[in-house]
């Protein structure tokens, strides 16, 4: 039958061409930057070449954990952005845009001042955060979840005033724990380690419990009581799936400040190349997004002569455009 | 003949006004089943209680004898399939792949679809007459094509009850044809319980077996189209003036409306 692929043969195709992409993006992350050069780097990875103890400890002990953590966080905003389009039917939602990320970030910066430890106290102190955002984004945009304009106007504002909060917080904070606002507002991967990276796996049970629920996904984007009627739990089905979101998107947040605009650029372009399918998306988005973010950090990391800059203004540059150029479509 | 669909005193609020009051009906397995009556009567809110979507401030509704409350969203929607008005067409799923996703409520967690469930999608398209529409986006479609494949899709759920919301409204009269008889297929060759809101009263006339008349929430009448459409019954609900006489092909009632303008020129 035209017009219907099989799911599997599909997403067989789709794996084929992602999971060497993110290979090869971590491959590039892990080999490229200012110490040593890339064939020397791609050597020592390889285990052949000459043993360099100092390229070792710079690849495993910096930039392994650094690539890890801009594969998680790029996975996690991708398919969080995935999961807000879908429940809210709205091609512009984003967890930067809606201000959950802002919210996880408050809540982050507010468990440091409390003092908490990494876990569970800064994560839940982040998730926190991130629901609170989320359930006020929910009720300033009505039960009219359509609604474009009150959504995003919602989000806008949210996260304004998020961020005027964190600018508070840091700059009456004199603690040394709280590295720069910078980092907060646009981002930055430079202080992954490697141990925060086992908080990571938390976003793991995120992933597979949205993607149990990518039939579901579809269902609701045809609309909220035609999804129930045809066999969808909503009530249960849509709590689960902004929960989870949340968490993932909170996880991630809390390590590396505020990184906007992946959940908008990777689903919109994975809609346009792989369809509208979930059951294809969400293992898609995560991939990409994982290996998109990896290849902005070595872009932020690389492009300044000297230095390096935030991988939000990577993200922002690309991002950015992409918005205003829906947006425009949308309005006509 | 068992009942399949009992409606038993229902009530239900919504935006704390009363919509619907105190409705008792008992559907048949293999009925035509349309429910009218005026704009805000209650008529899609009863129909859609039927899907469970609405918390019945009173009464029960039944399916085979067992509350619908009791049964899972999945098992209710393996015996009942909603027409709705619209679906949302956003998002560039293609007719295939939309009519495919009436096979969810029988897929297991993955929901991947089997030769069977593709079999099936296809037989549903060929039956609504959209199979060589198969690989278009909704979005392109005309209104009476797109309403067709939504019917393939709730067919393709397989369910013994079809629900219908105004399934013929913006269509032009071919095409409402087309829907009509081809629930009237179902129905005889299928054997498949059809439930639809209609503001047409002659296209219910034509097709329904039995009629309900709401009229602010409340039975008003309810009974075979002779029974049901009689001009003083329909004036009282609709508050206006309505001449039924008898369709001199069909034998049916036949509903017309009366303009004050027309009576002012026939008395002159």
């Amino acid at each position: 039958m035209t017009g219907y692929r099989p799911v599997y043969i599909k997403l067989l195709m789709v794996m084929l061409v992602l999971v060497p992409v993110l290979l090869v993006s971590i491959s590039l992350g892990l080999t490229i930057g200012s110490s040593g050069d890339f064939a020397t780097a791609w050597l020592s990875l390889t285990g052949r070449g000459e043993p360099d103890a100092t390229l070792e400890v710079i690849i495993w002990q910096l930039r392994w954990p650094r690539v890890v953590l801009a594969a998680t966080v790029g996975a996690s905003l991708a398919l969080g952005g995935l999961v807000f389009q879908a429940l809210l039917r709205n091609p512009l939602a984003e967890p930067y845009i809606l201000g959950v990320s802002g919210g996880s970030a408050v809540g982050a910066i507010l468990g440091i001042l409390a003092g908490f430890g990494f876990f569970p106290g800064l994560a839940l102190s982040s998730f926190a955060g991130s629901l609170a955002v989320l359930l006020l984004v929910l009720l300033l945009s009505g039960r009219k979840t359509g609604s474009s304009d009150s959504l995003l106007l919602g989000g806008v504002m949210v996260n304004a005033f998020c961020g005027a909060i964190i600018m508070f917080l840091i700059s009456i904070s004199q603690s040394g724990q709280m590295h720069k606002i910078i980092f907060w507002l646009m981002g930055d991967l430079s202080a992954a380690g490697a141990d925060s990276l086992p908080l990571l796996l938390g976003v793991l049970p995120c992933f597979v419990l949205i993607y149990s629920l990518a039939q579901p996904l579809n269902l609701l984007l045809t609309g909220q009581d035609n999804a129930a009627a045809m066999g969808v739990n909503v009530k249960l089905v849509t709590p689960a799936l902004l929960l989870a979101t949340s968490l993932m998107v909170s996880l991630t947040v809390c390590q590396s400040g505020l990184i906007g605009f992946v959940g908008l650029t990777i689903p919109h372009i994975l809609r346009l190349t792989v369809g509208p399918d979930h059951r294809i998306l969400v293992p898609a988005s995560i991939l990409t997004g994982a290996s998109y973010l990896v290849v902005c950090d070595l872009l932020a990391r690389s492009l300044p002569a000297e230095g390096e800059m935030s991988v939000g203004i990577v993200t922002a540059l690309i991002g950015a455009p992409l918005f205003i150029a829906l947006l425009w479509r949308d309005r006509r | 003949m068992s009942d399949l669909l009992e409606i038993r005193n229902v009530s239900l609020q919504y935006d704390q006004r009363d919509v619907v009051r105190d409705v008792s009906v008992q559907i048949e397995a293999g009925e035509f089943f349309v429910i009218i009556g005026p704009n805000g009567a209650g008529k899609t809110t009863l129909l859609k209680s039927m899907t469970g979507l609405h918390r019945l401030t009173a009464g029960d509704i039944l399916l085979r004898h067992r509350s619908i409350a009791d049964y899972s969203r999945k098992e209710l929607a393996r015996s009942l399939a909603m027409v709705p008005q619209h679906i949302n067409a956003e998002f560039p799923f293609t007719v295939a792949e939309t009519v495919i996703m009436g096979r969810y409520p029988h897929l297991g967690l993955l929901a991947v679809e089997s030769k069977s469930d593709l079999q099936l999608a296809e037989q549903a398209m060929a039956f609504t007459e959209v199979l060589h529409l198969a690989d278009r986006r909704l979005g392109q479609l005309s209104g009476g094509e797109r309403q067709r494949v939504i019917i393939a899709r709730a067919i393709c759920q397989q369910s013994e009850l079809l629900l219908l919301d105004e399934p013929t409204a913006s269509l032009d009269p071919a095409h409402q044809l087309r829907i009509m008889d081809l629930m009237e297929r179902l129905r005889k060759e299928e054997q498949i319980t059809i439930i639809m809101v209609s503001h047409d009263l002659n296209l219910a006339s034509a097709y329904a077996g039995r009629l309900l008349l709401l009229n602010e929430g409340r039975v008003a009448a309810l009974g075979t189209p002779g029974e049901v459409l009689s001009s003083e019954t329909l004036e009282q609900s609709y508050g206006c003036r309505l001449h039924v006489d008898e369709h001199p092909l069909l034998g049916t009632p036949r509903v017309s409306l009366l303009p004050d303008k027309s009576m002012a020129t026939g008395s002159t």
